[in-house]
């Protein structure tokens, strides 16, 4: 029976040490980190949006910091959540309905031709993605646009889409399942 | 830490080359389709030639959608150093421009032109540049890139690209290893056209004056081998070196580890230990645009697999569709359950999702095996950790760790593992007894991993373009307050300072009275024709809003169909006044487009207001 | 017509998949068994056909439970091959309870709680084995000697026999099976030394007995040679890498040597401990488990070192004459520790210091 014991307490103690060791590892080789609203304005999509019921990313970012909910964000998604718990050291949740639902990337479209150039866009839009001047029609720096939506609202003529990214071959994620297949039309020789 | 050229010199002369780790021995299933010389096929009715089929820039369309061209003609120009220009491969007529489903295993499309032959074949004016030494190294570097010449072997870089390298050359390395099953296009081509391949070697030679040229071929192409090495005898420094078969010993790092022990660093180029790498295909190709001025218009594919009733090697035109080989080689329907149709080898290339892909410059295979020829892979089982695959991997690679990761989604611990190391060669897979699709894995990771880059680049961007507007709004704010603030105090100083201040201002006042009005008379009476313009825009403008307005109501009662009827009615007579007068505009009076303007303001505010109402009574 | 079918590369496959795999390994015990066979008695093969049988049915119970698609992971074989490393490392005519407990545990416990095949940290085997020999220690030490050395001949109805009742068909115990001629009861060669030792004898004294020819114990010699061939037809046919039992062979060797060299009358000689007990066997078969073993080559040969070290340490010291077991669960702990820090250097990389 003491032998049973000792074994038992052997095992353990190797257990032991071995986890230390690999737990000394994690610490050792972990990176010095910025404050905490830093990272998580880090991890936050930057859309600026402000879905989450706050003006843009970086607030939320503080109000997460002082004990708010990480599933506020619609256009991070589930990634961002996964991120946020990690870094918190707390559960993912699934995200908040309430602020909305993760959808595909979109950038805003503005149809030129409809356009009165009023500017409500421009005044609209927290990252300066519209160019245009007063009376002249105006346009989306696809590139600079983060797909918040709020330019589309303020424009009394209803000229700006919300149009999902096209995805190119540079950008496909091998997703095989909802692709368009052929088939050989070849007559029988 | 790597041979030196004397060594490595030494080890050539001897015949006794080094190894890369790992690496599969696949059966080569070449005799199917290498026994035969490469035939014509006949030219098909369309051509489609997607406009960007190298790695770099974009380049410009210099044809239109009716134009006739002639083989050989550029299709496009650019002035970036990063772009090839495509060629006619035949001649005939552009009847589209569009997108079209592109030779990639997203099966996406991509812009292609396409060419309606007229069967003639009509040559575009040829510039060699036969006396090549002759001219200046530019010139000639210029002309491969005329050409249209990017690498033929796998990913296709453009050639002239590296072909202008400052960085002196110790290697100029011919790749006819040709490691993949089945293929046998680079053999036929070492066989059949050994001369002019060496043609295009000395064309490199000349321009890149490397120490010493290598010729690589796997041992399992005695043939090929041979015609080789007749074809450089004379040339000093080339040398012809049989390799061990061994799969992917044809890659680029392999092969330069094989030949000279030598590592391209990660992230580094060949040039960096020395070394530069063509594809005996690329050379062939070298050769017809300098020495006959033919651009790059065809190369041989082979057409493989045991669905195919006659496997062989074609010159295919660049945009014949696979459809028009398939039919050339037989391609027998009741061979395969599931069709399939493999771009490339079996170990590297893409599935078609459609046989109306073209033929493209790196297209070297096409691949349609029988019943039981390749397995269909079966679902995966769960890793064993038996380390087959790591046992296999030409990189040194752990793939059971990076597939775990990457499965995962924790690709920070993927890219720890160096998953962007990986060459994407399959051997993993192909040894995996769980029959995991481990390379599949990879690149859904790798593909995240560069998704997720490019949006942390934009979230930067964007927050940075974010705090900027806000630090300018409030700037404005401030500065705004401040002028306030100034006029304030500047006013009061007057007031006490000058008693005759309010006189002053009564007098300025009277003076801007008069003045308005005297304007007012001026636009009432004498400026009408000058200002229709204008006013005839903000009608337009005011029945844009009125339009957009109803437009708003419109979607608004749809979803609230069930609320108040009162509200939307309202708002619909009132949107559609205004649209009618604004119609009618043109003939009327500036008066009445007032009076247009001041209806559609209001059909606005109502829009809105019953817009609010119905989202409120929603929300309720 | 059928659409075309997308998938994504390698479109190739060796056709090797785990159910070979396995298949392969069970093949290659073949030799050593009929070893066993010649030598033992039929028991062992009753043993396997107890031990598979119990394997597979709780594995087909617990992945029907856990409703995964049964047929498939049956086929892997991995259930039949934990059963059979099991059935030759317990003792030949062990009774029949041990066998079924063993192969449960080994499945349900140590194998599909933690995730089943893939999933494991130890190696089903050898944990079913350690937690036998901790609860049914009479049982699992009762291993009969060579045959040749018996006086009761022993056929296989005697064998089957035995290992349902707990007598031969004419009535002997294990226990009386066990006598030698000279009517004392013998042990395996190890066992003998270990009680040797322990009762003050020096080695060369404890290996006259009658179960040793000069130091290599009689029966255990040959079945030790039958499985190293096994094991050499594994490396050959390139299931497993010579990298962990060579490692482990010659860490053992060297353990010993050192021992042997400090004191030839206290500690057995390197061949000695090579020949008898079921180090081969383990080295071959038992700490190649893909799953639990580590997975870089560096790892493999610590890995591999460390288990012969530890097997002839607890040989030395410990309280069980055999220690295979022991040793490769004891590494098992080690594996992820190893694996993270023998990771290979990728191509066009710096050493890392
Ligand atoms: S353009 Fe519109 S959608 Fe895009 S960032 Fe600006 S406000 Fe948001
Ligand atoms: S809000 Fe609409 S109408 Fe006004 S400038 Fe922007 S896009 Fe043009
Ligand atoms: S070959 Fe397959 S089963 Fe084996 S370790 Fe690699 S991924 Fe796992
Ligand atoms: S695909 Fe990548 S991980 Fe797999 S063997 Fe090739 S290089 Fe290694």
């Amino acid at each position: 029976m003491t032998f049973t014991l000792l074994a038992i307490l052997a095992f353990a103690i190797l257990a032991l040490c071995f986890g230390a060791l690999l737990g000394y590892a994690a610490i050792k080789f972990k990176v010095q980190s910025d404050p905490l609203v830093d990272q998580i304005d880090q991890i936050l999509p930057q859309t600026q949006c402000g879905q989450c019921g706050y003006p843009g990313c970086r607030p939320y970012a503080e109000a997460i910091a002082n004990g708010d909910e990480i599933n506020k964000c619609p256009p991070g998604g589930d990634a961002t959540i996964k991120e946020l718990a990690d870094l918190m050291g707390v559960d993912a949740k699934p995200l908040d309905a309430a602020h909305g639902i993760e959808d595909v990337k979109k950038v805003a479209y503005i149809r030129e031709d409809e356009c009165i150039g009023c500017t409500k866009c421009i005044q609209a839009c927290p990252v300066d993605a519209i160019l245009g001047a007063a009376k002249h029609m105006h346009t989306v720096i696809i590139d600079e646009c983060t797909g918040c939506d709020l330019c589309v609202d303020p424009c009394p003529v209803d000229c700006i889409d919300m149009v999902p990214l096209a995805s190119s071959s540079q950008t496909w994620q091998w997703n095989f399942e909802n692709m368009t297949v052929g088939d050989i039309p070849v007559k029988q020789v | 830490m790597f041979a030196d050229f004397d060594l490595v010199m030494e080890k050539l002369a001897t015949k006794n080359l080094w190894d890369f780790p790992g690496g599969v021995h696949p059966h080569g299933y070449k005799t199917l389709s290498n026994t035969s010389p490469i035939a014509n096929v006949s030219l098909p009715e369309k051509l489609y030639i997607p406009v960007k089929q190298h790695i770099g820039v974009d380049s410009e369309l210099i044809v239109n959608v009716g134009d006739y061209v002639k083989a050989g003609q550029a299709l496009t120009q650019s002035h970036s150093p990063f772009a090839v220009p495509i060629h006619a491969s035949s001649s005939g007529k552009v009847v589209d421009i569009s997108n079209h489903v592109a030779a990639h295993a997203s099966g996406l499309s991509e812009k292609t032109v396409v060419i309606e032959l007229d069967g003639l074949d009509a040559q575009y004016e040829l510039h060699p540049l036969l006396d090549y030494t002759k001219y200046e190294k530019t010139d000639i570097v210029e002309a491969i890139c005329q050409a249209g010449i990017s690498g033929m072997g796998g990913a296709g870089f453009p050639t002239h690209l590296k072909s202008n390298s400052n960085k002196p050359v110790e290697f100029l390395i011919i790749n006819g290893v040709e490691c993949e099953p089945y293929i046998s296009a680079d053999d036929r081509l070492m066989r059949e056209h050994a001369w002019q391949i060496r043609q295009g070697i000395d064309v490199l030679v000349h321009l890149l004056a490397p120490k010493q040229v290598i010729i690589a071929v796997e041992d399992n192409k005695p043939d090929a081998l041979e015609t080789m090495s007749i074809a450089c005898q004379q040339q000093e420094n080339y040398q012809v070196v049989s390799i061990p078969t061994k799969y992917p010993a044809g890659g680029e790092k392999q092969l330069i580890q094989v030949l000279t022990s030598r590592e391209v660093p990660s992230n580094g180029l060949p040039i960096d230990v020395g070394c530069l790498m063509y594809n005996v295909g690329t050379c062939f190709a070298i050769a017809d645009a300098i020495i006959e001025g033919k651009p790059l218009t065809k190369r041989v594919v082979t057409l493989t697999g045991k669905a195919l009733n006659k496997p062989q090697n074609v010159w295919a035109l660049i945009g014949t569709p696979v459809s028009h080989l398939l039919k050339h080689a037989e391609y027998s329907p009741t061979e395969q359950t599931y069709p399939r149709i493999i771009m490339g080898g079996p170990m590297m290339g893409f599935t078609l999702s459609s046989v109306q892909v073209p033929v493209v410059k790196t297209t070297n295979c096409l691949l349609s095996p029988s019943e039981g020829e390749l397995p269909n892979i079966e679902d995966e089982r769960a890793c064993i950790r038996c380390s087959a695959c790591a046992d296999a991997c030409p990189v040194s690679l752990l793939p059971q760790q990076m597939f775990w990761y990457s499965k995962a989604k924790e690709y920070e611990t993927a890219e720890e593992y160096n998953l962007f190391d990986c060459i994407e060669c399959g051997a993993c897979a192909y040894v995996c007894p769980s029959e995991i699709p481990l390379v599949h894995y990879y690149r859904i990771a790798k593909s995240e991993i560069s998704q997720q880059k490019i949006e942390k680049e934009k979230a930067e961007k964007a927050k940075i373009r974010f705090e900027t507007r806000n630090d300018r709004l409030l700037k404005e704010k401030k500065a705004r307050e401040e002028k306030h603030r100034l006029a304030a105090e500047a006013r009061q100083q007057a007031m006490k300072s000058d008693t005759n201040a309010k006189d002053k201002i009564a007098a300025a006042l009277a003076r801007a009275k008069a003045k308005k009005a005297a304007q007012h008379a001026d636009a009432d009476t004498s400026v009408v024709p000058a200002d229709t313009k204008v006013d005839d825009k903000k009608a337009k403008i005011a029945a844009a809003i009125a339009r957009a307005s109803a437009k708003k109501a419109a979607a608004a009662k749809k979803t609230t169909q069930n609320t108040s009827e009162n509200a939307p009615t309202s708002t619909n007579v009132n949107a559609e006044t205004p649209e009618v007068k604004a119609k009618n505009n043109e003939s009327e009076s500036a008066e009445d487009k007032k009076k247009a303007k001041i209806a559609a303001a209001i059909a606005r505010a109502k829009a809105k207001k019953a817009k609010a109402k119905e989202t409120k009574n929603n929300d309720e | 017509m059928s659409k075309l079918s997308v998938a994504s590369s390698p479109h190739h496959h060796n056709g090797r998949d785990t159910g070979a795999v396995m298949r392969i390994v069970m093949l290659a015990c073949i030799p050593g068994m009929l070893a066993q066979v010649w030598f033992f008695g039929y028991g062992v093969l009753i043993q396997a056909l107890i031990c598979i049988s119990a394997a597979v049915l709780a594995e087909i119970a617990i992945v029907e439970l856990r409703k995964k698609n049964t047929e498939r992971i049956i086929k892997d074989y991995s259930a039949a091959l934990a059963g059979l490393l099991l059935a030759i490392s317990i003792p030949p005519l062990a009774p029949w309870w041990i066998a079924v407990i063993g192969s449960v545990f080994a499945i349900v416990i140590v194998k599909q709680l933690y995730g089943g095949l893939g999933y494991n940290m130890f190696n089903p085997a050898m944990a079913a084995y350690v937690m036998l020999l901790i609860s049914f220690p009479v049982q699992m030490t009762s291993w009969l000697p060579p045959t040749t050395l018996t006086e009761q001949s022993f056929s296989l109805w005697d064998a089957i026999h035995t290992i349902f009742t707990g007598y031969t068909s004419n009535g002997y115990s294990v226990e009386q099976l066990r006598a030698g001629v000279d009517g004392i009861t013998m042990a395996t060669p190890l066992d003998h030394m270990k009680t040797e030792l322990l009762q003050g004898f020096t080695v060369q004294e404890a290996i006259t007995a009658d179960i040793f020819n000069g130091s290599n114990g009689i029966g255990w010699t040959q079945v030790a040679i039958a499985y190293l061939i096994g094991g050499v037809v594994l490396i050959k046919a390139k299931v497993i890498n010579w990298h962990i039992p060579i490692s482990m062979i010659i860490g053992a060797l060297i353990t010993a040597s050192i021992l042997y060299m400090i004191d030839s009358s206290l500690f057995g000689s390197p061949w000695l401990h090579l020949i008898n007990g079921s180090l081969i066997m383990g080295a071959f078969f038992i700490a190649t488990d893909p799953v639990s073993a580590a997975t870089t080559n560096k790892g493999r040969i610590i890995f591999g070192a460390l288990i012969g070290i530890w097997i002839i340490l607890i040989r030395a010291w410990g309280n069980y004459p055999d220690a295979v077991a022991f040793a490769v669960i004891l590494m098992n702990m080690a594996v992820p520790l190893i694996d993270y820090y023998t990771k290979p250097r990728t191509y066009g990389h710096k050493v890392k210091k």
